[in-house]
This record gives structure tokens, sequence and C-alpha cells, in this order.
């Protein structure tokens, strides 16, 4: 089984060796469609994201049509089959962070960025996406980069927030 | 912090786990029939919001004839609002694991999931050190039962047990037909038993105390505790234990900040409670206590004056439009035309007795949606638009 080590070396591995990797995983799970999900959390983890390349080699390799690996991974909001940049930007818009003003700090960081919902800077340094409630609802709004949660956000905290990573 | 005296804090679930490895053996030594009965006098109901009694669903289960069966606690935990079971993982999970354990020697399964949300990964490494302990124990007192942990991958209906097993199968979480119901044909076409993470946890609270203590509390048909996620516009917000059967005005009392004008409880697919209605309304199952009464997966999310209702809804069918699996018609379409439809009466486009139009939309959703998310849209909107009207319009 692929261990989180392996998946840090992935970046400075080449193409085909990340091709031979995803190669080991899908027989690590023995090829079973049942195991699709699985497969892709791997294949996403190694390419970090899944384009249409990716998607027929697994469809190939399992021996599944094309149609049935795209129908899978675009139904789950974790899979993206667009490049995303270092940091994912991602700001909570259930019911308790929406209405304590998620929209606006929202709007702020599609200024400050520059960028719109699902699309990543030119820099390859941010992406920008929303989700749904994470459970933070006592701390609302709430925001997170990459897997770090940021509570009680305001328009005014962004330049800080995104100012510490760059 | 203040005292108040007006709701009946309980402290189970929270409450220290070290005896686990007796309980475990313990009730692994007991008959599964005994268990069952244990399990249906508490009266304990599901507490993830749907309250399918516990005792009845492992019964079912139980008397399944298959080799094969499997446990599988769901942890997909997405109502906007709740953040109970990810209290409860990372507190007390050997409460968890060994409920699935008990559970698994009462139908004859040696295997169990947890069904964790996507969003939850960050307790993956504790839990698993939990489980490697749990089944190293397991080992030693000779009992066959292991537990994996399968991640979800951010889709809010895969919380419905069916789209559960489909996405577990590695297929799009979409929700099957019932019948058959998972006790029979679950998991891999498997009797399953599928339990809320909640609901587990007071079961390890009925095999340690008996089920006197547990239905000790709580009023008739709403038994026992029920743990509440407490978020919005109040001074206190968190997890709180209490009884079950208390007056939404005691609740309001004690978390509101004075200016409460309604509650939402049960989260998106839940109600909208308003101020004149808190005295009548009591929180727990179809009981027939004063006026009337609701079920709850523990969401209660407060709103004061400040609070535009026209946009809770608005955020509500939002939520709705994105996560419907698109499926089935009533509601793909459904949550669609809902958004536009009070979007267009808010601009003015359409009058205000479009409104009725909707609410004759959601009624048809009600009955023609094949699962708990389409069928529940008319909850939150009904009760909003019944009684904000005059927010939807101006």
């Amino acid at each position: 089984m692929i261990t989180k080590d392996e998946v840090c070396k992935v970046h400075a591995m080449t193409e085909e060796e990340k091709y031979a990797l995803l190669k080991n995983v899908i027989n690590d799970y023995d090829r079973k469609e049942s195991n699709l999900i699985q497969i892709l959390h791997m294949a996403q983890a190694i390419f970090g994201y899944l384009p249409v390349e990716v998607q027929h080699y697994i469809a190939d390799q399992m021996e599944l049509s094309v149609s049935k690996v795209n129908s899978v991974l675009t139904f789950y909001s974790f899979f993206s089959t667009q490049p995303k940049g270092k940091y994912t930007v991602s700001i909570c818009l259930g019911t308790a962070c929406y209405v304590r003003g998620g929209r606006e700090v929202l709007n702020k960081l599609k200024d400050v960025l520059g960028i719109d919902v699902g699309v990543t800077t030119d820099d390859k340094m941010f992406s920008l996406s929303v989700m749904r409630c994470i459970g933070a609802c006592g701390l609302a709004p709430a925001m997170t980069v990459n897997s770090k949660v940021y509570k009680q956000v305001n328009p005014n905290k962004i330049h800080r927030i995104l100012g510490m990573l760059k | 912090m203040t005292t108040n005296y007006l709701l009946k804090r309980v402290d189970f679930i929270f409450k220290n786990e070290n005896d686990w490895e007796v309980i475990l053996s313990k009730s692994i030594n007991r008959a599964p029939q005994e268990l069952i009965n244990e399990l249906i006098s508490s009266e304990l109901k599901g507490r993830g919001g749907a309250g399918f009694p516990t005792g009845l669903k492992w019964k079912l289960s139980a008397e399944a004839v298959n080799a094969i069966k499997y446990v599988i606690c769901n942890a997909d935990e997405g109502e906007p609002g709740t953040f109970k079971d990810r209290e409860i993982l990372s507190r007390v999970p050997f409460k968890v694991l060994t409920a699935m354990a008990v559970c698994g020697h009462v139908i004859g399964a040696k295997e169990g999931y947890i069904y964790l949300r996507g969003e939850y990964h960050f307790l993956r490494p504790e839990l698993n050190k939990a489980i490697v302990e749990f089944e190293y124990y397991c080992k030693e007192i000779k009992f066959d039962f292991s537990i994996k942990i399968f991640m979800g991958s951010g889709a809010y209906i895969c919380g419905e047990e069916t789209a559960l097993f489909e996405s577990m199968e590695g297929k799009r979480g979409e929700p099957r037909n019932k019948p058959p119901f998972p006790s029979t044909s679950g998991y891999m076409g498997k009797p399953t038993v599928i339990n809320n993470v909640e609901t587990l946890a007071h079961t390890f609270t009925i095999f340690k105390y008996g089920a006197k203590r547990f239905y000790d509390l709580g009023v008739q048909y709403s038994r026992g505790s029920k743990l509440f996620s407490v978020s919005g516009d109040t001074p206190k917000p968190g997890i709180y234990e209490l009884e079950l059967g208390m007056s939404l005005e005691d609740f309001v009392e004690e978390f509101g900040d004075g200016d409460t004008k309604a509650v939402q409880v049960g989260g998106a697919s839940g109600f909208l409670v308003p101020r004149k209605r808190f005295h009548e309304t009591a929180i727990g199952f179809q009981g027939k206590l004063t006026g009337i009464s609701l079920p709850t997966g523990g969401s209660m999310m407060l709103f004061n004056s400040s609070r535009s209702m026209f946009n809770v809804l608005d955020n509500y069918l939002e939520f709705f439009r994105e996560e419907s699996c698109g499926q089935c018609t009533p509601c793909r379409v459904g949550c669609q035309q809902l958004l536009k439809g009070i979007k267009a009466v808010k601009r003015g486009e359409k009058n205000a007795q479009y409104l009725d139009k909707l609410l004759r939309l959601t009624e048809t959703m009600q009955y023609t949606a094949k699962c708990g998310l389409g069928q529940s849209v008319a909850n939150s909107f009904s009760s909003i638009v019944e009684n904000f009207r005059e927010e939807m319009i101006y």
C-alpha cells in the first residue's frame, strides 16, 4: 500500500514514474471496481488532479469505460479535473457562516486574488473554492487554507491570512 | 459560566470510556436476543434524524439469513449546523468501536466500516490508532471482528444510507429504491446494520448501565438524551447533551441572545420555528406532547432579528440544488425552480401568489422524490415561507 511519505515524493517524479506508481496503486486495490473511489483518491494525490489522460489510464487498467470513471469522479466534490494551486482557499458557506458574513469574505477573496470560484491564479499559488458546512458553526464564519482552519474571519483579516502564506 | 436549571443536562456520551474492554467482554458473552431486548426496552431511536428504533434495526438484521453481514457506522455528518459526531469520534472513539463490535456479535457480522466524512480526514490518524488497539484487544479475547475506515469524497447525499452503500461500492452516491431495506440487502447486497455515530455511542451507555437508566430520561416516544449542536446567534455555541422532550421556549431561554426570532431545528432539512410557536414546540420524535413535536439530528441554529429569513432560505435552497444527486426529476428540477422562484418574487418579477405555487411544488417533491433529501426540502421551505412571508416579498 502506498504511504504518505511516498505521496510527498511525487512532486519530484517524472510523468512516467507517476503512472508507474498509479499502476502499483491499482494493483494494490486488486483492480476491483468497488475500490474505484480509493484509487481516484490516490491518483489525485499523485497527480494533484485528475486530467482526462489519467481518467483514460485508470479506465484502461481497470477495464472500465472512461465514462464510468468520469461519472464517478464528477459526482464527488473532492475530485478535481483542473490543476490546483499550492494553496486551496475555501470559504464555508454553510448556513451559520453564510448569515454571519461568509459571502462578504468570499467577495473579498475574489477581489484580492483576482479569481472566481473554481479557478487557480496564474502563478499557480492559490485556488479558490466554496464548501458546505464543515461543522465550525460555533466559530462562524470559517475558512480553510489546505487543511488549516481559520475561524471567525472577516474581510479585513483576508490580507493578513494570505500575506502570511506568500 | 452561568448555571441554568431550565434544561436537564445529561452526561453520558462524553463520560470516560476507560472501561470499554469490560463492557465489550461482558456484552459479547450475553445472548444476542438478550441484547436486542435490552435495546428495544430502552426505546432508543436513531440519532441521525430519522428516528428508526435501533433495537428493531438490529433484530431485523440478526434474523436475516446470510453468512456475510456488515456493521456500518455512518460518520458522514453533513447536515449544516451539526458537529456532534466529529466530537464523539475524537473524544470517545472506543465507545463507538465497542458498540460496533457488540452489534457484530448480535447480528453475526465480522466486519465493520466507519464511513467518515471526507472533510473530517484529520480525524483519521487518531481513529486508526484507536482501531489498531481495539482490534488487538479483540484478538486477545478471541473475538473475531475488524473495523476499517472508508473516506467519503464530499457529497452530502452519501449520508443517506443507500447512497452511502453505493459510494462504498465505488459508484456514484445515488440512493437506491427501498425496499429492499439495508437490514436484508445493504452493503454489497448483504444484510447490514447502519447506525449513526451518536446512536452507537448511546448503545454503549445502554449496555453499560442497562436500559432503564436510559429509558428514565426523556418523555413518551422520545426516550433518553441527545446531543445538540448549538450555533447561530447564541452567546454559548457548542455541543450539549440534553434530555429529549424539552420545550423550545426553555431552550431559547437558555441559549438565546434575548432577541431570538426563530430557531432552525434539524439543519437545512429540518424546520424553522418562529418565536410565536416556541412555547408549543417540543424537541423529540413524533410525540403527542404539546402542539407540534420535531424530530432532529441535533442541529439547533438560532437567528436573531437582524437576520434576513430570505437569505437563510436562499442559502438552504442553494445547498439543496448543489447537493441534489440529480437522479430523480422532482428533486433535480424542483430545487432549481424553487431557488429561481424565490429570487424572482424578491425581485418583483413574480407576484406574491407565486409563493403558493412554489409551496405546492414542495408538496409534490415531498410525495415523489426518491429519498429523504428531496422529500425534506419542503420542511424548511414551507416553514420559512409560511412564517416569514413578508420577508420573502419585500
